[in-house]
């Protein structure tokens, strides 16, 4: 059979239909930069009352160098982020203090010296989109919820999920392991676990392009784990499209075990591992998303509507699989 | 709607650059394959004068554009006379005059044809009015009726009339009635208008035509008469004595009606004849001239209107968008990934001019050295733009030293080495050493062969003669480049390398219970 008939049949939104048909057509350029830039990104939602992690300093030029020793006094932990970095880049976690140096996520250590080259080279525009001078973002480091300990390898899980017009169609949670040196970005060796929009308990989990069952560091289960407070969790990604007014928008959560359901960053370019992670093409779901005659205002109205495509969407799956498994039986 | 207006943009340009080449290759001559030349032919007419002193004006009917070829290029020559061509079409005519002449002086008229694509042009041209029968007299008269009625029943139409005609007036053996015709007629064009009378007692318009057969080396020769019949569309040229129709490839249509003479005053006419000789040339050189012969504005606005140097450099630009059109192809239909969007065209660029294995091999380590002394750079924790210089300076050095290095050892094709991009290959240097810290050597080596693979492919296309005659001469066709970008520009459907990236997919998602 016609492999590419067969992705069309499963529904696989390719990269140019991303680009072309939900990008371009939904996502206005001059709305780019609310999302490029997490500072501002950070401070939107701030003042729109949506929980982010705390910022703990901003730097913009080498000189304030001895502003970051300050800023870092007494700190155990922290998250050194490029404002415009895309796809993970230049993001250095620390968990931990190691004399007059630090530890980072993967457990190697970061000296002071590597600390100023990282801070220079991201104010230099090494991680940034298109090479331009940036600045970096000292924040709080979120502490995941400590249910998902045994399925993250000394990193911060993330919860992505895809909105589209508003309604969010699909979901994954990130997994940093010991190749991805604590990020959670599948492309860096992330485990991308699907989640079920309708409930949200996780249901199949890939990693390295490989469908898996346990993680590959911890060896739990991924799968048919309950993620907390998914409601809320969902509603908050909704809201972030009013936010941005991006209509094809990739919101990036993370559950602090102290602060609940935060905004970690916003993508206008979400990547389409989400539907491999899942099992199921993306298409059917924005489809019905372009059939509704109407989009509801509230975001709680919008996050119901993806509950109702995502399970109709899998009903849908799973019928269509029934006869091969009665003939197979 | 977006699709729509895209295609339909792009439908636009497709037909707007092929009417362009369409009439520039159909209508001007542009050859659409290189390296391609055509037999030019001068023709000479030469009069010869003697002039006793005074004022001396020469006046010459001219061939129009309908010869049967496609003039090129017609000039005057005499020294002391100034020559005018005046009026259009069959009424064209040069005017040669001198105050004062004296003693043998002698006229040129040169003109330069080529065999056109379409040959004599059946121009379409209303019935010059029916002929009155002539008073043949007696026993001529009822000859002719005899001859006209027996051809009349064996054909079809005027051109059948008319060729059978010829040839029953031509057999040796022929019947008493033509033999009768026949008596007392001389030279050629007294048969030629014979049979003008004769096929005027069936009303059918015809006329001399003055043709003249050209031979390699041809010297001194006249016009010959050619019959053309009228059929009510357009005239028919036919052979007098074989009764063939059309006009043979190297016989060139003078003109029509009265003899072409030379009217000359204040002078007596020694000799006129002509002469004409025949040169290849390159279709292009024909083409532009024959062009400009027409005043065509897309000639004289075009590449060739340029200087020479610049239209060298053209010949190079003109094949970029061509290689942007491969890296379309390889990224959006393929989906290989590059370092830079373009650099693979830069360096398909540079492989022009070194040749694809040396330019490989070059490009290979050049870009394998830059990445060793990066990986060194890296430690030292250099800032980005000084970094950036540094690599950029170890780029120049490197390539300094592999040409001073092959030069001694005798390999100058390395020398070409200098051709290459340096910017950009240290761009590509500093890009691809940033992929392998953050993705690690396989994504790194992966995007930098991909680059390698499209360049060498937009070399191959590059390099096509074909192609890179085509971008030049008939640069309208780069619209259809662009109505191909934009109609990829919203293409929706799979790349090629999804099938690798979806291929859990293809594989596992059927077992999904």
């Amino acid at each position: 059979m016609n492999p590419f008939r067969r992705l069309r049949e499963l529904g696989l939104v390719g990269m140019n239909r991303r680009n072309a048909a939900y990008i371009l057509e939904h996502n206005p350029r001059r709305r780019y930069p609310l999302v490029d830039d997490k500072l501002l990104t950070k401070r939107l939602a701030e003042a729109a009352g949506i929980a982010v992690p705390k910022l703990l300093g901003v730097i913009t030029s080498i000189r304030q160098l001895d502003a970051l020793e300050t800023m870092l006094d007494g700190r155990e932990d922290f998250v050194i982020k490029p404002t415009k970095g895309s796809g993970g880049n230049g993001i250095v976690v620390v968990t931990s203090r190691l004399g007059e140096h630090w530890r980072r996520a993967s457990g190697l250590p970061f000296s002071r010296d590597e600390l100023s080259y990282h801070v220079a080279n991201i104010l230099s525009g090494m991680h940034s989109l298109g090479g331009l001078p940036d600045r970096v973002m000292v924040e709080q480091r979120v502490r995941f919820d400590a249910r998902f300990d045994a399925v993250s390898y000394r990193g911060v899980p993330d919860i992505r999920t895809v909105v589209y017009r508003g309604v969010p169609v699909m979901a994954m949670m990130r997994l940093p392991t010991h190749a991805s040196d604590g990020k959670a970005n599948l492309h860096l060796g992330g485990v991308g676990v699907g989640i079920d929009i309708a409930d949200g308990h996780t249901t199949t989990a890939i990693w390295r392009d490989r469908p898996i069952r346990l993680h590959p560091d911890t060896l739990s289960s991924v799968v048919d784990l309950q993620v907390p407070d998914w409601d809320r969790l969902l509603e908050l990604a909704a809201h972030c499209q009013t936010l941005c007014g991006l209509g094809y928008l990739g919101v990036d959560l993370v559950l602090d075990q102290d602060h609940g359901p935060l905004v970690l960053e916003l993508n206008a370019r979400p990547g389409l591992s989400v539907q491999l992670a899942n099992r199921s093409g993306l298409g059917p779901r924005l489809d019905a998303v372009d059939a509704l005659p109407k989009i509801p205002h509230e975001a709680c109205a919008r996050a119901a509507i993806g509950r109702e495509i995502a399970s109709a969407c899998v009903i849908e799956g799973r019928r269509a699989e029934l006869p091969a498994s009665i003939s197979s039986g | 709607m977006k699709d729509l207006h895209v295609r339909l943009l792009a439908l636009s340009l497709i037909l707007i650059g092929l009417a362009i080449t369409a009439y520039k290759a159909e209508v001007l001559g542009l050859p659409l394959t290189p390296d391609t030349t055509a037999e030019v032919w001068t023709v000479d007419m030469r009069v010869q004068l003697r002039a006793d002193g005074g004022p001396v004006r020469v006046d010459m009917p001219l061939p129009d554009s309908n010869t049967g070829f496609t003039r090129l290029q017609e000039e005057f020559i005499a020294t002391a006379f100034t020559a005018i061509s005046d009026g259009k079409g069959a009424e064209r005519r040069a005017i040669w005059t001198a105050r004062r002449a004296r003693g043998r002086q002698t006229l040129y008229y040169r003109l330069q044809l080529t065999k056109g694509s379409t040959g004599l042009a059946q121009q379409l041209s209303p019935v010059p009015g029916y002929p009155e029968v002539p008073d043949y007299g007696e026993p001529q008269g009822a000859a002719v009726r005899g001859l006209l009625d027996s051809v009349r029943a064996a054909s079809a139409d005027i051109e059948s009339f008319a060729r059978r005609l010829v040839l029953r007036y031509n057999e040796p053996s022929g019947d008493d009635r033509v033999r009768l015709l026949r008596d007392g007629v001389a030279n050629p064009e007294g048969h030629v208008r014979n049979l003008i009378k004769i096929l005027a007692g069936a009303r059918i318009p015809a006329r001399v035509a003055w043709t003249l057969e050209l031979n390699k080396g041809m010297r001194a020769q006249h016009l010959q008469p050619w019959l053309q019949v009228h059929n009510e569309r357009h005239w028919i040229t036919i052979d007098p004595e074989t009764g063939a129709t059309g006009l043979p490839a190297t016989r060139l249509l003078w003109g029509t009606g009265k003899h072409p003479t030379v009217h000359v005053e204040g002078a007596r006419v020694v000799e006129w004849g002509f002469a004409a000789t025949r040169t290849q040339r390159d279709v292009m050189t024909v083409a532009t001239q024959h062009a400009a012969d027409l005043d065509s504005l897309l000639v004289s606005l075009s590449l060739f209107s340029l200087p020479v140097q610049t239209q060298s450099v053209y010949r190079i630009l003109l094949l970029v968008p061509v290689g942007a059109l491969i890296v379309v192809l390889m990224r959006n239909i393929v989906g290989m990934q590059t370092f830079g969007t373009f650099m693979p065209v830069l360096i398909a660029m540079a492989f022009r001019e070194t040749q694809l294995v040396v330019g490989i091999t070059l490009f290979c380590v050049v870009v394998a050295l830059g990445l060793l002394v990066r990986f060194y750079f890296e430690r030292l924790r250099l800032l980005l733009v000084p970094r950036l210089a540094s690599v950029l300076v170890v780029v120049v050095l490197i390539m300094a030293v592999i040409s001073v290095f092959s030069h001694s050892l005798g390999f100058d094709r390395a020398l070409s080495v200098a051709l290459f991009p340096m910017v950009i290959l240290a761009m590509t240097v500093e890009r691809m050493s940033v992929v392998w810290e953050e993705a690690g050597a396989r994504d790194a080596l992966q995007k930098g062969f991909g680059s390698l693979a499209v360049a060498i492919l937009a070399y191959l296309a590059m390099n096509q003669p074909l192609l890179a005659h085509l971008a030049f001469v008939f640069p309208e066709l780069l619209l259809l480049v662009l109505a191909v970008a934009l109609l990829l520009g919203r293409y929706t459907g799979y790349r090629l390398t999804e099938l690798w990236r979806f291929r859990t997919a293809l594989r596992d998602w059927e077992q999904r219970s």
